[in-house]
This record gives structure tokens, C-alpha cells and sequence, in this order.
């Protein structure tokens, strides 16, 4: 669609420090943007998750953001190890997270459920080996 | 009741300073960051002895109005910077966070 504006961010793989860039960064412009506080919310915690795992589980990767009048529209692609089984992964308390990462509060199972929770519409593509494509919409009410 | 008054009332130590002026409407207690992310509510006070840097990310999605270091847990330098660049008010208290926790909710009454 051509009314959408396009953003693009690279998510770097060993740094906890920099996690968070990407979403804050798309926070400030949908503020300026005037768009609805709670789809704001709702949309850099979803994002914020995603880059969490992408840091724990994929040594980074990217994403896309597409901010249309009623929707923002977001792709997280890593090129991670996969997500061996997904239905557990969506299931709260659930992790795979090595324990220095529960050490600094992450790590309890939490990130995809979450994502769920604050999305309107949540799409994970995974292959073992290859890696995970996350496809986000949060609908601006 | 705003940042400043909160820190003024309970004798908080202030740690880093941004809006002051923010109001403060509720109370919010954790140290997972995941769920303190999806759950503490807007313009809380987030009482936490998690001083690192993720916490600071948590802390500007989740829109706080500040966050309470309890039991002098220490913020790490890296973290400091971060809030200093985000406008995140970080105050310190010597109390536990349900002591302090009954000392804000006398005040948010």
C-alpha cells in the first residue's frame, strides 16, 4: 500500500544492551504520529519481546515495520536455530533460555505469550536450522 | 501526586531526575521483566531491585512514572546513561518494596 510508512531495523545478536533500540525508536514515531496510546503500548511490547528473543535465541536478525492508518504491521526474521515446538513455546512458564539470561529478568517463559496477548493478529513461521519469521498486527482501534 | 512529592514524602534518594512532574497513579511490584512489561500499569511507581539496563527499556514501553530501586539494590552505570537519554526517573529507598508499598498506597489514597 502506498500510504504506509516503511521502517527498517537491524537487531544485533549478543547485545541485551541494545535489545529494546527497535522498539523504542518505533514508539517515538508512532507518538509523533498521533496514534492511539494503547496500540503504542501495544505494539513496542510485542516488538520489545520479539527483539529479547532474537538476542537469546537467534544472535539477532531484523525487522519491518509498516505503519498504515489503522494497523501497524510487523516482520521479526531471524536466521536462529528454529523453534523446535511451538505449541510449547506459546505456552506461559515455557523457555529455553539459558540461566545469565533469567539473571538479568528474562528467560520465564513469558515472550510469545505475551506477544499473543498484545497483538491482534500473530504468525510465527519456523523452520529447525534455517530460522523464525515473526509476522505482528496491532490494529489502532 | 507527582514524582516529586513522592520523593519528598518517603525520602527517597533520587538517582536520576527527569520529569518530576509526573503524576503517579498507582503502584506496581516486580522483578521479572517480561511480566512487569505486560502487566504493571501506566504512570505506576515500579518498586524492583532489577537496576540493569533491560530495565530501563521495560520501564519506557511500559510507560512508568518511575522506578523505585527498594533495598538500595544498585543501578548499573550502563543503565544510568540509558535513563539519563530516555527520561526515566529512577529514585532509591532503604525499604523493602511491601513496606514502601503501604507508604504509597497511604499516599495514593
Amino acid at each position: 500500500m502506498s500510504n504506509a510508512i516503511h521502517l527498517h531495523y537491524e537487531v544485533p545478536g549478543d547485545d541485551f544492551t541494545r535489545a529494546g533500540e527497535a522498539s523504542g525508536l518505533v514508539k517515538k514515531r508512532l507518538k509523533v504520529l498521533g496514534y492511539d496510546p494503547d496500540a503504542i503500548r501495544r505494539v513496542a511490547i510485542a516488538m520489545y519481546e520479539a527483539e529479547i528473543n532474537m538476542v537469546i535465541h537467534a544472535n539477532g536478525g531484523y525487522c519491518d515495520v509498516d505503519i498504515y492508518p489503522d494497523r501497524v504491521e510487523v516482520l521479526l526474521a531471524d536466521s536462529g536455530p528454529g523453534i523446535e515446538n511451538v505449541e510449547k513455546a506459546m505456552q506461559e512458564g515455557y523457555s529455553t533460555a539459558p540461566d545469565n539470561v533469567r539473571n538479568l529478568g528474562f528467560g520465564a517463559g513469558m515472550g510469545l505469550p505475551n506477544i499473543k496477548k498484545y497483538t491482534d493478529d500473530m504468525r510465527i513461521e519456523t523452520e529447525l536450522g534455517v530460522g523464525t519469521k515473526l509476522y505482528l498486527t496491532v490494529n489502532a482501534n | 501526586m507527582n514524582v516529586k512529592d513522592l520523593c519528598e514524602k518517603l525520602n527517597l534518594k533520587t538517582i536520576v531526575k527527569d520529569d518530576f512532574d509526573r503524576e503517579i497513579t498507582d503502584c506496581y511490584i516486580g522483578d521479572l521483566l517480561s511480566w512487569v512489561m505486560s502487566r504493571a500499569p501506566k504512570d505506576c511507581a515500579w518498586l524492583t531491585v532489577m537496576g540493569n539496563i533491560n530495565s530501563i527499556a521495560v520501564a519506557s514501553l511500559a510507560d512508568v512514572s518511575c522506578i523505585i530501586l527498594v533495598e538500595n539494590a544498585a543501578l548499573d552505570d550502563d543503565a544510568k546513561t540509558k535513563a539519563e537519554i530516555h527520561g526515566i526517573n529512577i529514585l532509591k529507598s532503604e525499604e523493602n518494596s511491601y513496606n514502601l508499598a503501604t507508604k504509597i498506597y497511604e499516599l495514593l489514597k
